[in-house]
């Protein structure tokens, strides 16, 4: 495991770089193909609005993937993630035109851990059409 | 209607194994639309001392959720599945899940709780390489929305 960031060099409230993640219908099959997740809800605007829905809604697990990139880009090896956990507050929409919809994440060192293991907390903030689409979400990674 | 408390604590058998691949892992990759080399490429993922190429951190739950799915399923445990949702995820890594693994995942209900008219439902699975050692711990919170009326 080859972190690029050093522990020595990040403190609470170093902030990654923010991203921005757009999603459209094309994505959203993409992914239930890629991930076995067909539930219908994610592809199929009669279905999804029967249940109750506004319109398609992203997979939960495609909106915490687009989310992990934040921390993955910024430690550079992926293999330093140590745990991720997150809450699925509200749905990301999508719906079928151009735009799709975009996931805004933002993430800041919370804490450090541990000074023999090198790893630190990353807290992460979730959002579409200002919306708050994860809560709680969590990253502890080991840093160089 | 209260799910039956006898199920906390009951663990079900291994799954199957998974074999992992290295084309699975860069479809997956790709869906994502993650283009990190170590997801893909076999130098650059032994550059930062991985054996293989490595799968992103998510792509575990598409092993482990068809298992936590036939738990849920399970008529006795009386949930009904068309209200399930999917509550919160959380996954502790003993190292990345990579190409050449054959991972079998072991489920176990951790706790069933009722909030709210909700039925809210834990669930553990280790997943392990075939010496036994666990790769991921995956844990998922399953919410079962109250049915209206009740």
């Amino acid at each position: 495991m080859t972190a690029q960031v050093a522990y020595a060099d990040v403190e609470p409230g170093t902030e990654l770089p923010s991203r921005s993640f757009p999603v459209d219908r094309a994505r959203l099959v993409r992914y239930a193909g890629a991930s076995g997740d067909f539930n219908p809800i994610h592809w199929n605007e009669r279905f999804a609005k029967d249940v109750g829905l506004p319109d398609v809604i992203a997979h939960g697990m495609f909106t915490m993937a687009e989310a992990a990139r934040v921390v993955t880009d910024w430690t550079g090896d992926p293999g330093a993630l140590v745990e991720y956990g997150v809450r699925f507050t509200k749905p990301v929409v999508v719906p079928d035109d151009e735009e799709g919809a975009v996931i805004e994440v933002a993430a800041k060192v919370a804490k450090k851990l541990d000074d023999e293991e090198r790893t630190v907390q990353i807290d992460l903030t979730v959002t579409s059409a200002g919306t708050k689409v994860l809560g709680m979400s969590r990253a502890v990674v080991r840093l160089a | 209607m209260a799910l039956d408390q006898s199920f906390v604590g009951r663990t079900y058998p291994p799954s199957r194994p998974y074999e992992v691949g290295r084309e699975k892992i860069r479809e997956f990759a790709e869906a994502i639309g993650d283009d990190n080399p170590a997801y893909t490429d076999v130098e650059a993922a032994k550059a930062l001392g991985h054996p293989d190429v490595i799968a992103p951190p998510t792509f575990v739950f598409s092993i482990t959720f068809r298992e936590v799915e036939q738990v849920v399923r399970d008529p006795k445990l009386g949930l009904d599945w068309s209200r399930v949702v999917h509550g919160d995820q959380r996954f502790v890594y003993r190292r990345p899940v990579r190409a050449g693994d054959v991972l079998s995942v072991t489920s176990t209900i951790e706790s069933i709780k009722s909030l709210a008219g909700n039925d809210v439902l834990d669930v553990r699975g280790e997943v392990r390489d075939p010496s036994g050692e666990t790769v991921v711990t995956v844990r998922s919170k399953l919410v079962a929305r109250a049915a209206e009326g009740e």
